[in-house]
């Protein structure tokens, strides 16, 4: 190739790939599997953090320690999600989350607060769109939260049978995901 | 020129003024003034995953408030900076460092402004060069000495 037509063939190159790799992007983003200003977990590959958390008041479920995650992931993979009512995504992926439970996946609840933001609303919520958690800790300083990594609402993580975590999803899991990336992955690790 | 000076003034004074505004609730704070000022420091090196461009120091989330305590909790314990910023990184990885540490993921990034010099440096270079081995236009011939003598003395 001459040079003068690598000059021109470079500039058509570069705008080539720049549209394949925003194609991308953009498509993912709407997936739900890419997030732009997403952080990468600390915690994949490594053990469930060690906490215990009280139930939720007036609400029939028991709380929730890192003991209970470790018997209930020993039968079987089980999903641990940090969740308020104040959060718009998290409804966005409840009926998910209810189907999952319904069909047997252990699905255990955190609800989230932060040194400034408490949730009167959550048994409120519950109650108007049903509750797929088996058990529910309620972890009012934020410090559970901080010890897994979390930083916003909903998350939530995939703990193999030997206690490992092996994936977690910031943001909601939509229906795509769930399909994509969720269920494949529970039936790996069963 | 008075008004210059007004203006002067006022902005040394917002200049001044700009590392103190940090959010910090005197309530959060730690009783003794030496751990307070470490626990800042490590405040500032510590990113808010929630506003991502900001300090912990600097954001009013929740979650930085968060972090602002545990941070303080570690320093009272005793921790030197460097273990209260390992803390933080082994829950929230490397990003949550406002200075990423330098690693085989980073090299790029901390490599990328000396080879950016090094390439507007060469560019720089080949254009110079490129201009110095433009060749000298041949001399005129005869015919057109005497053309433009010609015109030169119409």
């Amino acid at each position: 190739m001459t040079r003068r037509q690598v000059m021109f063939a470079l500039p058509a190159l570069a705008t080539l790939a720049a549209a394949g790799g925003f194609y991308a992007m953009l498509s993912g983003m709407r997936r739900g599997s890419f997030d732009p200003r997403g952080v990468p977990s600390a915690l994949i590959g490594r053990p469930v953090p060690t906490f215990a958390l009280d139930p939720l008041p007036n609400w029939n479920r028991p709380g929730l320690s890192s003991r209970d995650i470790l018997e209930a992931s020993a039968v079987r993979p089980v999903l641990v999600n940090f969740w308020a009512s104040w959060c718009l995504p998290c409804l966005v992926e409840h009926p998910q989350l209810m189907r999952l439970a319904a069909e047997g996946v252990p699905v255990f609840g955190i609800n989230y607060h932060t040194g400034t933001q408490t949730d009167p609303g959550a048994t409120a919520w519950l109650r108007r769109h049903g509750d797929p958690f088996s058990r529910i800790g309620i972890d009012l300083t934020g410090r559970v939260a901080v010890d897994w990594g979390v930083y916003g609402v909903p998350e939530t993580y995939a703990i193999d049978r030997r206690g490992i975590v092996r994936w977690r999803m910031a943001g909601p899991i939509t229906p795509e995901i769930e399909a994509e990336q969720l269920r494949p992955l529970l039936a790996r690790l069963a | 020129m008075r008004a210059l000076a007004l203006a002067f003034l006022l902005f040394t004074a917002l200049v001044a003024a700009g590392p103190a505004a940090a959010i910090i609730d005197p309530r959060e704070m730690l009783p003794d003034p030496a751990q307070e000022e470490r626990a800042r420091a490590i405040g500032r090196e510590l990113r808010c995953l929630v506003c991502q461009n900001q300090s912990i120091d600097d954001s009013n989330a929740g979650l930085a408030r968060d972090l602002r305590r545990i941070v303080r909790e570690r320093v009272a314990a005793g921790d030197s900076n460097a273990e209260v910023i390992a803390f933080v990184t082994a829950r929230y990885g490397d990003y949550v460092r406002l200075t990423p540490p330098l690693s085989a993921k980073t090299v790029a990034l901390w490599a990328s402004p000396a080879v950016v010099l090094a390439l507007g440096l060469a560019a720089v270079f080949a254009f110079y060069r490129r201009r110095v081995t433009i060749p000298a236009p041949p001399p005129l011939t005869e015919e057109e000495r005497a053309r433009l003598a010609r015109l030169a003395a119409e």
